[in-house]
């Protein structure tokens, strides 16, 4: 029996985020009392965002598997083969509550841990990429958000020295109380030298490595397992603080020992520290460990064992050893002047035991900390679709080519220049396409081979018919890929969304995951890890459904690569895919006749891999010289995008009976542009006849203008001017609101 | 052609700078550690890029301490060629091989784009394969790019046409005095300059404007 130093009230147990029920389960499963300790260790590995117990039954339904899948969810990352005896290592993670709380530190810790996931994975990052979501421009925080996570991120990626390649920057009033802030990592590994959690081995030695523990980000995971109300600010001390130089010492450390031989498994200490990882390794391998926390690096005097259990402190790993090796694995640690203790052991008894000064101070099953968490399947009800939208009563613009400078130079379309140009996204030398096209492209070192990088979701769809926007999401972020002329290999996914006790909420989310599910299986696009971010509301009210998908491709060789940007001057223009003018929930109705109406555009899978596998044929026999994926702000915006990047204008022509704006603004999906030269372009259209591809001939580039025939003239600098001049003005602007 | 990459804890452009080292001369580098006390017999020494003890202090402040600086500095002082790429920049005017510092860029924000640099000197040992105003293109990635010194100082490095690389075309990324990107020693055997021309060496980079340097080290040595 261990005695307990304070009396567990329900007022204690509440604050610790658990429910009466989910108390009543510790009492039956442990037949006792907890422990202050033991109770914080509950919290920690029983919150939404430790547990899944909200999500995981419907995660469990998502595709995982494919041919060159090696290791799908429940590791720290996902790992698939990419030939050559390599493999990319990748994952995309959430850090959303604290840096709406604390911009700089949140989005460099969420960095940092994604950086962590790779690493200990064994692979050397070489790609990062970020998803981000911000409030209305106009609401009183976005701007001191939006400077805090892009210097946040940059901050951290610079230093550490990972190239940041893409992403997403979105504004939305339903962000304003909860920033998202998705961080993505990839890296590389040899097959055969993967490393895993599960510890093997009675007696083995439990080691500490890394930074020293202290007081920041204790209860953070619990933070991010609730809503946000008028208090949220007090919660600052629960964000970590980031040491990129101690995390790239770790990284160099680990790769290091890791090729010794040494190292039987690692966890990093990301959400829940010490408990999590030590927890995970055990019950992954069916040992038991136990720990003294006197051996614990720390770096302030006097924490509790409640405390080290639960701080978050950045940049520490644990790993199990082979003894004989201990002496090697400690000299190269210390080589890089980081700490290395051996806290530990490895139990034959199931139990996870944790001492301080000599005392018992938890005393609990392991497995069942883990296995026997709460899981719920939560009431949902289905989202009602919108109602069809009246073509009719979308009336046409007076000014086609004012409402396409209006909508280059809008918020969520205008060039994102201003963040990008804060993150290196030069540094290991193999950035093959830069921040900007479709998809970035990372050479895969001392080969041709490439991998292809894009962050996509469309949370306006989501927010109409969730289904559909799942499917989009995927959709979008596999035509993206497939436009750069990568095979489309897997996904990771980092769902955002409200309060999940709601069912309207978690209907949305339900919705999202058949979308999503439906479209990785029908594209072959598997999911191999993922994150579930939930509680993100402020007040009751609940951010759009944003379920951020994060998807890999393979690129054979580097020659045969095709990016958004005209490459010369009297090329033929052709859109793929069907243009139907689908003007609901497009960025046209919003921003222009200020409406969030009619259903989200369908998304035929089946048109998306026929028109997909079509486009990547051309791009591999090199008889396209540009193509650019059409998404937000349909086949203008796209065009226009085009033009800017390749510095060639275009003379277009619409062949359509629609309304122009629809022809021009309508956001069907399954379609890309692509040009080439006129002397390819009978062959193009008789192999589109061939296969039954709808192609559609849009005109020809040339000249310093883009010109649609009577309707539109623009110079490429009033374009250029509109599109790139939004993001630096909006962040000069002087803060209104102190 | 013989050379050698100090690595500091928190260096991150070592293998960027090994690579182009090893592109263009044929032969990889030395990689030494900065706890080490000698640097082996090389015709060039490198200083890479990135973050060096995490430059949480003044930048380079930490590596200028380092166990290896004073080899470097005897090396430099018997004429070695030594050349410093943007921390590796900061670090060479830290330990005094270079005039000057690299305050805070001017918008106070880290930058990363391509810049144009013109070819100020093509006279030096560094830049003979450029030719005298030649524009080439080169890209940056620096917090604290921004190059400071005393007026004195200043004329003097333009009288002795030691400023070697000067953003040109309007593209001064940091707020640098009279755009200078690069200056020379007086022996003219140590350069220090905060682009990053070991990240446009080859196609795959979109350009090769950034050979010159090596190239040009390559000629002068053999």
């Amino acid at each position: 029996m261990i005695p307990n130093e304070i009396e567990i009230t329900p007022e204690l147990v509440a604050e610790h985020g658990l429910k009466p029920d989910e108390y009543q389960r510790i009492l039956d499963l442990i037949g006792r009392t907890p422990t202050l300790t033991e109770l914080g260790i509950f919290s920690a590995m029983w919150n939404e965002h430790c547990s899944y117990k909200s999500s995981k039954k419907w995660l469990r339904t998502l595709p995982t598997k494919g041919p060159r899948v090696l290791q799908g969810p429940g590791e720290n990352a996902g790992v698939v083969d990419i030939g050559d005896g390599e493999a990319v290592v990748f994952k995309m993670e959430s850090h959303n509550h604290p840096s709406y709380i604390e911009p700089y530190q949140g989005a460099a810790t969420g960095v940092g841990g994604i950086l962590r996931d790779v690493f200990t994975m064994g692979a050397r990052p070489i790609a990062a990429m970020n998803a981000l979501r911000f409030g209305a421009p106009t609401h009183e925080r976005t701007r001191h958000i939006v400077s805090g996570v892009v210097a946040g991120i940059g901050g951290y990626g610079n230093s550490f020295g990972v190239p940041t390649v893409g992403g997403e920057v979105n504004f939305d009033p339903s962000y304003n109380g909860n920033c998202l802030v998705n961080a993505f990592a990839a890296g590389l590994a040899d097959t055969d030298k993967i490393f895993l959690s599960e510890a093997k081995g009675v007696g083995m030695p439990i080691v500490y490595l890394g930074s020293k523990t202290g007081r920041d980000g204790i209860h953070g995971a619990t933070m991010a397992s609730a809503e946000f109300d008028d208090d949220s600010e007090e919660k600052r001390p629960t964000v970590q603080i980031g040491d990129p130089f101690g995390e790239k010492l770790l990284l160099e450390a680990c790769l290091e020992l890791m090729a010794t031989g040494a190292v039987i498994a690692i966890q990093d200490m990301g959400a829940a520290g010490l408990t999590c990882s030590a927890v995970e390794m055990g019950a992954k391998g069916n040992l038991g460990v136990e720990l003294d926390l006197d051996k614990v690096p720390c770096r302030e005097e006097g924490m509790t064992a409640y405390e080290m259990m639960l701080s978050e402190s950045q940049e520490r790993m644990l790993m199990v050893l082979h003894p004989e090796k201990q002496a090697e694995a400690e000299a190269v640690f210390r080589k890089w002047d980081l700490d290395f203790a051996v806290v530990g052991k490895t139990t034959d008894d199931l139990r996870f035991r944790i001492f301080r000064h000599g005392d018992l101070m938890g005393d609990l099953p392991i497995k069942e900390l883990g296995d026997e968490a709460p899981e719920y399947d939560r009431p949902w009800v289905e989202t009602k679709p919108p109602a069809p939208l009246d073509p009719e009563s979308v009336p046409a613009p007076n000014d086609l080519g004012a409402v396409l400078l209006k909508l280059l130079g809008s918020p969520d379309m205008c060039s994102r220049r201003w963040v990008w140009e804060q993150y290196d996204h030069l540094v290991q030398g193999n950035t093959v396409v830069r921040p900007g096209s479709d998809a970035a492209v990372v050479r895969v070192k001392d080969s041709n081979k490439g991998l292809a990088f894009s962050l996509d979701v469309t949370p306006r769809y989501c927010t109409a018919d969730p289904v559909q926007g799942g499917k989009q999401a995927v959709a979008e972020c596999w035509r993206n890929i497939t436009a750069s002329g990568a095979e489309p290999l897997a996904v990771t996914d980092n769902l955002n969304f409200g309060n999940p006790e709601k069912p309207e909420i978690m209907g949305q989310f339900v919705g999202c995951i058949k979308g999503i599910g439906e479209a990785c299986e029908a594209l072959a696009f598997p999911v191999v890890s993922g994150n579930v971010s939930l509680y993100n509301e402020t007040n009751g009210q609940a951010i759009m459904p944003t379920p951020a998908i994060g998807g890999v491709g393979l690129i054979p060789d580097l020659g045969k690569i095709a990016t958004t940007a005209f490459k010369g001057e009297g090329e033929a223009i052709y859109v793929i895919g069907e243009t139907l003018g689908h003007l609901g929930q497009s960025v046209y109705l919003r921003d222009i006749e200020g409406r969030r109406e009619g259903p989200a555009p369908h998304v035929d899978l089946g048109a998306e891999k026929r028109h997909g596998d079509f486009v990547r044929s051309l791009i591999r026999s090199a008889r396209v010289t540009a193509v650019h994926d059409v998404s937000d702000g349909g086949l203008l915006i796209a065009l226009a995008e085009m033009a800017m990047a390749g510095g060639i204008g275009a003379a277009l022509e619409a062949q359509t009976d629609l309304p122009l704006h629809a022809w021009g603004f309508g956001e069907d999906q399954a379609r890309y542009i692509v040009t080439i030269a006129e002397a390819g372009a009978g062959d193009l259209e008789k192999d589109a006849e061939k296969t039954g591809i709808p192609l559609t001939r849009l005109g020809r580039t040339g000249g310093r203008e883009l010109t649609l025939s009577g309707q539109l003239t623009i110079s490429l600098d009033k374009l250029a001017q509109a599109h790139e001049g939004w993001f630096p003005a909006y962040m000069a602007a002087p803060d209104t609101n102190a | 052609m013989k050379s050698a990459v100090i690595v500091y804890p928190g260096i991150n452009r070592e293998r960027d700078l090994a690579r182009a080292l090893e592109l263009v001369t044929g032969t990889a580098p030395y990689m030494v550690w900065h706890d080490d006390a000698e640097i082996p017999d090389v015709d060039l020494i490198a200083v890479p890029g990135g973050f060096s003890y995490g430059d949480y202090l003044r930048c380079g402040a930490i590596a200028g301490q380092a166990r290896i600086t004073a080899d470097l500095k005897k090396k430099a002082a018997k004429g070695v060629r030594v050349f410093g790429v943007c921390n590796g920049f900061q670090i060479l005017t830290e330990i005094g091989l270079l005039p000057g510092a690299l305050l805070r860029n001017a918008h106070l924000k880290f930058v990363c784009k391509e810049v144009k640099l013109e070819v100020a000197n093509s006279r030096t040992a560094f830049t003979n394969a450029y030719t005298q105003g030649q524009i080439i293109r080169c890209p940056v990635a620096h917090h604290d790019g921004n190059y400071f010194a005393d007026e004195g100082t200043i004329r003097k490095l333009e009288d002795e046409h030691r400023v070697v690389f000067r953003y040109a075309e309007g593209t001064n990324p940091n707020g640098s005095i009279n755009d200078i990107a690069g200056i020379i020693n007086e022996k003219g055997n140590v350069l220090g300059m905060m682009p990053h021309p070991e990240n446009l060496v080859e196609p795959l980079h979109g350009g090769l404007d950034g050979r010159g340097i090596f190239e040009s080290l390559l000629e002068t040595v053999a």
